[in-house]
């Protein structure tokens, strides 16, 4: 002790009393405190970490029929009319979106430029209101291919997926990208209405498959899923209806499929929808994901974003 | 019976007494209710809370429970600013005393059957109580208007050294009037949505339809109240610390004309948002936000010249060093005045910079980015509001020596930490890919949930010594039970 007060230069002729040693050393515990957790945040992130492959059994190319009728819409549960429509019993997947690229792009509906592929979108009317965008009609971009989150790839020749992503949603497409995937099965994006009642049904519930929320429901923020490491890249996307009540390798999921069969409509990505509301260039999306907290699953939560956005958390579903 | 009354009236009749209620019972709810959120959600302890205390959580009313939890820990800050306002200025006896009352009354209810109609079922009679708790505070303000009055001739002042009119009308009076009077107004921009959305508990969180181009009025109006409300607790603080520290002199004499103005401007710009002056309404709330935020820079140039001065004048020629410790060697006093700076960092600022970029920048991320930039820097308001209170709370109990130094530093470092790494959370995506941001959002959660933590810690230790005090004959509260922060005002 003695020695460490008498190498302190700045602290020579201070009283004992004041102990700066039991002082220094708290100021040295806190800055190697500090320094750690500075050295732990900017630890790297492999976004290519491998990543459990399951079956889940679930058909992604299957639709169901959502019937016609009155249902409780929002959170306040206003009762809507909807007509008969079709909606995709999973989110479209990362390996049906390489092979509508490779398709559209050979009939020349879409085009690869640089590291982008574009396709036409025929504009919204602008109506000039504070902080709305003009969407002309034009090429936009439908997904970016250099972005290190995209696991779509190009090789010059042809759109493949990164091995272990096959059934997972495709993510990083904006909502041009999703509207033009649609379009170009004689679909489209589901309107709001359509979405919150293909997720819910008529009762009112929150979540697609009740009223409340376990972890083994579904995909997001830190629900301990096998896909997530919370000390490295943080959540990932799981494959499309992996929360079906089956057990993958120990990881026991809950049955959470929507009244009408759907899978995913809470959580995993967030879901485009074909809404546009006037005056507002927003795009809105509906389900939370795997890096929302739970309150965002429930139905009614919409977020929004320009329609050029794209991230690891949004995918989009089709309707007919 | 005594040992009952005797503290009962410490607690409930004296002004320590009565602030040390409402921070316990902040305290209190802020240790539970933080439970059921961030972290502690992702942890299970959530479920373990609500399961023990027997909480009925409806998704669909997440909502109207956040917005009534607010309301129940505002009204407790508001009881406090309250207490200190009666305590540190000249009233009618008969006003400090039915203020005090309806205000303790009026918090209490709202607390109490607030939390226990939005967490514990819906009993109408609570919320009807709840209501009650809100009216009487209401009440509490309109009768502490009354008794602010500045133009009466009893607290007219000559003293060269505060800011007053030629006629004597002391403006630093005016500023608290002016706070009370705009405060009391501002409260009515929430009650009317507040009955329109409350009733069936049908709401909605500000921040979630901040992006939509087209509100209605009632909209507008609680956006409008919820920015207002804060801002004037925190006008109405700055205030308070002034007179604590006893603001005076030059600074003093430009600064309250600037409060009274800045204070006026800026509720005529957020009242203006429910008006066709809407388009404009964020224009005037600058020019208002300006003069209040240069008075309280007024404040602080003041207070930290004048520690600086007091703790070098044995010195002859004291060095900038010996100025910069005489300035910072009393943390309880420095402190208050620090967080108003550091509040430009975590709060001001961001504003600012989001109303600056917002089309450029925010507006191209998703809403939910926007939204934590939103609620981050209010709660980060809050939260330096709560600090700067138990600061001047650390000097009431009359921490000396160690205890004063450990105390305020505590929370000046716990709360800086914490608060900090809120900001840099807040605005992470200016710098990091969403895809690569986890490891930053951890170090960040550890060093808010460690700052945060702590800072609930030290103030459960002190509730703690605090509720042993008052088992001791002669404790530390027979002290406080008569004193009034006007006798403790600096010299």
């Amino acid at each position: 002790m003695k020695n460490r007060f008498t190498l302190t230069p700045s602290l020579r002729g201070r009283s004992p009393k004041q102990s700066p040693t039991r002082r220094g050393d708290c100021f040295v515990v806190a800055t190697l405190l500090l320094a750690m957790t500075l050295l732990a945040s900017c630890a790297p992130v492999d976004l290519n970490a491998p990543i459990p492959a399951f079956d889940t059994g679930v058909d992604s190319t299957s639709w169901a029929q959502v019937p016609e009728g009155e249902f409780f819409y929002g959170q306040f549960n206003k009762v809507e009319f909807t007509p008969t429509f079709e909606i995709m019993v999973t989110d479209v997947t990362a390996q049906q979106y390489a092979d509508f690229l490779n398709a559209a792009v050979a009939d020349g509906t879409l085009k690869v430029d640089g590291d982008s592929v574009l396709g036409y979108y025929p504009g919204d009317e602008f109506r000039g209101v504070k902080h709305e965008l003009e969407i002309k009609a034009g090429d936009w971009q439908y997904i970016p291919l250099a972005d290190p989150s995209q696991r779509v790839r190009n090789d010059g020749t042809r759109f493949t997926v990164q091995e272990g992503y096959e059934n997972h949603p495709m993510t990083m497409v904006t909502w041009f990208g999703a509207w033009g995937y649609c379009q170009y099965y004689d679909a489209s994006l589901p309107s709001e209405i359509q979405w919150e009642k293909a997720a819910r049904g008529t009762d009112g519930r929150p979540f697609p498959w009740g009223w409340e929320i376990q972890r083994e429901n579904a995909n997001f923020y830190s629900s301990r899923d096998p896909f997530e490491d919370m000390s490295s890249f943080g959540s990932r996307t799981s494959p499309v209806g992996f929360y079906n009540g089956k057990t993958y390798d120990g990881y026991v999921t809950l049955d959470s499929k929507s009244p009408y069969g759907l899978y995913d409509m809470a959580g995993n990505v967030w879901q485009w929808v074909g809404d546009v509301m006037e005056g507002f260039s927003d795009r809105f999306m509906h389900g939370g994901s795997k890096d929302t907290y739970d309150m965002d699953l429930r139905v009614w939560v919409r977020n929004s974003a320009p329609p050029m956005y794209f991230s690891p958390g949004v995918g989009f579903r089709c309707v007919r | 019976m005594q040992f009952i009354k005797t503290r009962f009236n410490y607690l409930f009749g004296s002004t320590k007494g009565l602030i040390l209620v409402a921070i316990a019972m902040i305290g209190i709810v802020s240790a539970v209710w933080g439970m059921l959120s961030g972290p502690m959600a992702e942890m299970g302890v959530r479920e373990v809370v609500i399961k023990l205390l027997g909480m009925d959580i409806v998704q669909a009313e997440r909502e109207g429970r956040i917005i009534i939890l607010y309301h129940s820990i505002a009204m407790a800050v508001v009881a406090i600013e309250t207490y200190m306002v009666t305590s540190l200025l000249k009233m009618k006896e008969f006003y400090k005393t039915a203020v005090r009352v309806l205000i303790t009354v009026g918090y209490i209810l709202t607390m109490v059957f607030g939390m226990g109609f939005a967490y514990f079922g819906h009993n109408w009679a609570f919320h009807g109580l709840y209501i009650t708790g809100l009216s009487l505070i209401f009440f509490a303000g309109v009768l502490l208007c009354v008794a602010l009055w500045p133009w009466n001739l009893e607290y007219h002042i000559t003293d060269t050294n505060y800011s007053h009119t030629k006629k004597g009308v002391d403006l630093e009076r005016v500023a608290f009037f002016v706070t009370a009077v705009t405060t009391v107004i501002s409260a009515l921009f929430g009650a009317a949505p507040g009955s329109y959305y409350g009733h069936g508990f049908e709401t909605f969180l500000a921040e979630n339809v901040i992006r939509y181009p087209h509100k209605s009025v009632m909209e507008y109006s609680v956006i409008g109240h919820l920015h207002i409300m804060l801002a004037l607790i925190a006008i109405m603080l700055t205030l308070i610390i002034g007179r604590w520290l006893n603001f005076r002199g030059a600074w003093h004499k430009v600064a309250m004309p600037l409060m009274i103005l800045g204070c006026i401007v800026l509720n005529l710009g957020v009242w203006g948002v429910v008006t066709p002056l809407e388009p404009v309404a964020h224009m005037i709330i600058y020019v208002g936000a300006t003069p209040s935020m240069m008075a309280a820079l007024f404040l602080l140039i003041w207070s930290w010249g004048k520690f600086a001065k007091e703790g070098t004048a044995h010195l002859a020629k004291p060095t900038f060093l010996q100025k910069l410790g005489a300035m910072v060697s009393d943390p309880l006093k420095f402190g208050p005045t620090w967080q108003m700076l550091f509040m430009n960092f975590t709060t001001s600022g961001i504003g600012i910079f989001m109303a600056i970029r917002l089309d450029e920048i925010f507006r191209m991320w998703p809403a939910r980015e926007e939204r934590i930039e939103l609620t981050g820097h209010w709660h980060a308001l809050s939260a330096i509001i709560a600090t700067i209170i138990l600061m001047y709370y650390g000097d009431m109990l009359g921490l000396k020596g160690k205890v004063r130094q450990i105390y305020g530093w505590s929370i000046i470092f716990l709360s800086d930490l914490a608060l900090g790494a809120v900001t840099v959370f807040e605005m992470k995506r200016l710098f990091i890919e969403e895809a690569v941001q986890q490891p930053l959002v951890n170090g960040l959660m550890y060093a808010i949930d460690f700052g945060l933590g702590m800072l609930l810690v030290l103030l459960a230790v002190v509730m703690i010594w605090r509720l042993t005090d008052l088992f001791k004959p002669k404790g530390r509260w027979t002290e406080e039970a008569t004193h009034e922060l006007s006798e403790e005002v600096a010299k």
